[in-house]
């Protein structure tokens, strides 16, 4: 998709004012926090399980390179190929050209991020071939031409009436008084409608949650069993997978599942968890003929070794977003790139760069919540902030904002003379607050004021109470 | 192959480990050959019986029907009344599995069994799983002709059988079977942990059941000890 992330502010606006989007997104709010927490809390271990879950994606990472080989070597030998792809646009042409050795019109697709980074489905449309999306989220966008608001919840940004109406408008060969006011029908009608297009799909193409060095596999989470038919009905299977999804070991993917459902949707574990090693066996009368996977840096090998390291063990959970206040704001649209709230604030600017990310790494309150409940314990805001300082280093920020904050830094600096002007301003202030104590306008503090009243400073500073509560309790 | 060495070079200069690749390989190999089990949750560390009521427990929690049966010899039986009480076509298809193959299904006159993998147009399924976790409700299935895959996400019903003795706390016990069973490293096409019946939270974040795979789960347990 086409970055749209310097466009953040007016996104902002438009999303505020959007009556559908505010009601959908309380949604994220309600059902996302309580049942994360309620899982978590179900487990004693949890914690200690997210302090191992990172030890293992930082072995992981120190040892990527050989780790990938082993990889490489476990999917050769059980009969699968690996296909390396450096950027975006050579994993779309690996696909293109399985696709069109094996003459495929249509290919289905199982939920994933990854190709909605490299603009998988965009590209295929141009070659004549079909891309389905066959996840009920996704499905429902591709029928509206967007892209996902969410990454495990890719329609949360969307009512109920919204998919009806979709449904309608698209599946004209169904009756036109069929009832769909309630969710199951829709689900019912999304299942038939999809059903044919597995079988009549050349190739199957997923994402992967892991991969597994020790044995080869690719391992899809799925709630709604899509990605298993996807992969399973498709003549030839094809992975897309950027290269930090490796785990050593079936034991080590065992141990983040524990974390990864939880954080996600508040599951013990999601309904199908499916480890896959190679294409079809001379026993088994299911499975593809072709087994491929594309093996993605896009980026990723340049965050190595950087302060942005450790975005790297992102296991692609969601909660970042589902606690964020600004994401429960503005929806994932608004960020204007494929990867929303605060982790795509980290990585957006690491695969794009900093000037194509615009806001996005001040779309923060700063809160923490995103590092609270990162299950990888990502330092997200720390690595926010380190895309703030570049964005100031290369005089990428907003002029007003720059001079503000050279203004600032010239106070901060001198604390006599900073104290000198607080003592000034303050008692300046609460006199033009008057007796409500609150300030409704403010000269260069519209931005505040417009939307909500600054409460006035009273009273004495902080350093002339510091000083008093000291000297008052002097042995 | 030129993006292969770029790649990986890029990685190790990132790494700044190009020089000690040989210190770094005695990790890995060892971590690969050890693979250590890590925090295991005590919620599955059971003896056999509450084990397997945990997992009965865990399972009916992610809206699974469970029964128990004292041995194959009821399945056929079984699985007619479970398709006959949801007014299903008395039709079931299965694979070769020689468990599942060696009950007396000619009992159940009116039941026709259908065999091998599915196209899409049975109603129900039946499989034989080659384990389950207790600490999630999670049975474990292999791919083959014994079990097909197809039977696990096409029919609308999907019936599965699983031995008590087979029951194990927690996955890691899993992994030490599909080692005992495929060898250190090798793995059946697809092993399948499936928790549940499939649903979908995609519509205004309500959950709904049957979303693409079958709309509902029924699980046999066969325990030789069940009057304990």
């Amino acid at each position: 998709m086409q970055l749209t992330s310097h466009k953040f502010k007016s996104h902002v606006s438009k999303a505020l004012v959007d009556a559908q989007l505010q009601k959908a997104l309380g949604n994220v709010e309600k059902g996302f926090i309580d049942k994360r927490a309620k899982a978590a809390g179900a487990l004693p271990e949890f914690e200690s399980l997210r302090d191992n879950a990172k030890a293992i994606k930082d072995h992981t990472l120190a040892n990527l390179d050989l780790y990938l080989e082993t990889y490489e070597a476990r999917v050769t030998a059980a009969g699968g190929t690996v296909h390396w792809a450096e950027t975006a646009a050579d994993a779309r042409n690996i696909v293109l050209d399985i696709c069109k050795r094996r003459g495929a019109r249509t290919v289905t697709k199982g939920k994933s991020m990854i190709t909605e980074e490299i603009g998988l489905n965009d590209f295929l449309s141009q070659h004549d071939i079909e891309p389905v999306e066959t996840d009920l989220g996704e499905y429902i966008i591709q029928l509206r031409g967007e892209h996902p608001s969410h990454i495990i919840a890719p329609a949360v940004h969307l009512n109920k009436d919204q998919v009806e109406g979709d449904f309608r408008r698209v599946h004209t060969h169904l009756p036109e008084f069929r009832d769909l006011t309630e969710p199951t029908a829709l689900l019912s009608e999304a299942r038939e409608v999809l059903r044919q297009r597995y079988f009549e799909a050349d190739v199957g193409i997923t994402g992967a949650n892991f991969l597994v060095a020790e044995t080869g596999s690719s391992v899809i989470v799925t709630n709604e069993g899509n990605g298993d038919l996807t992969q399973t009905l498709g003549k030839v299977h094809v992975v897309v997978a950027s290269i930090e999804k490796i785990v050593p070991t079936l034991e080590d993917t065992s141990q983040i599942l524990r974390v990864l459902a939880r954080s996600a949707t508040g599951q013990d574990m999601s309904v199908y968890t499916t480890f896959s090693t190679g294409p079809k066996r001379p026993d088994d009368p299911d499975g593809p003929e072709e087994y491929h996977v594309i093996l993605l840096d896009n980026g990723r090998s340049s965050m190595l070794g950087t302060e942005y390291q450790d975005m790297l063990r992102c296991i692609r959970c969601g909660a970042c977003m589902n606690h964020c206040p600004v994401y429960h704001a503005v929806g994932g649209h608004a960020y204007g790139s494929v990867y929303p709230g605060p982790m795509g604030a980290v990585l957006t600017p690491s695969l794009n760069g900093i000037d194509k990310a615009g806001h996005l790494p001040n779309a923060s309150t700063f809160c923490g919540r995103c590092e609270a409940v990162c299950p990888m314990r990502i330092p997200l805001p720390k690595m926010m902030r380190h895309w703030r300082e570049q964005e100031f280093e290369k005089h990428l920020s907003a002029r007003a904002s720059r001079y503000g904050l050279g203004l600032w830094a010239f106070f901060a600096r001198r604390p006599k003379l900073y104290r000198a002007a607080v003592s000034l301003a303050m008692p300046l202030l609460s006199r033009l607050a008057g007796k409500r104590h609150r300030l409704g306008a403010l000269p260069l503090a519209g931005g505040w004021t417009d939307h909500r009243d600054l409460p006035a400073p009273e009273g004495p500073t902080f350093m002339q109470q510091y000083r008093k509560h000291q000297a008052s309790h002097r042995p | 192959m030129t993006a292969k060495h770029n790649i990986l070079t890029r990685v190790r200069t990132a790494l700044g480990s190009q020089g000690e690749a040989a210190g770094r390989r005695e990790v890995v190999e060892a971590r690969l050959s050890g693979a250590p089990r890590g925090i295991v949750p005590q919620r599955g560390q059971l003896p056999r019986n509450e084990r397997i009521d945990l997992f009965r427990a865990q399972a009916e929690s992610v809206n699974a029907t469970v029964e128990t049966v004292g041995d194959y010899s009821e399945l056929p039986h079984s699985v007619s009344r479970y398709l006959r009480e949801r007014n299903l076509p008395a039709a079931i298809r299965m694979g070769d599995d020689a468990r599942l193959g060696a009950a007396d299904w000619l009992s159940e006159r009116t039941l026709e069994i259908l065999k091998g993998p599915t196209d899409g147009s049975d109603m129900a399924g039946l499989s034989h799983a080659f384990a389950a976790v207790a600490e999630t409700g999670t049975l474990a299935l292999t791919a083959g002709g014994d079990n097909p895959t197809t039977l696990n996400f096409l029919p609308e019903y999907h019936i599965v059988v699983i031995h008590a003795d087979d029951v194990e706390g927690d996955m890691e016990s899993i992994w030490d079977r599909v080692r005992t069973r495929f060898g250190k490293g090798e793995m059946s096409r697809v092993v399948n942990f499936v928790t549940g019946p499939s649903r979908s939270g995609d519509i205004e974040q309500k959950i709904l059941l049957g979303a693409h795979g079958p709309r509902a789960l029924h699980i046999v347990v066969v325990d030789p000890a069940k009057d304990r």
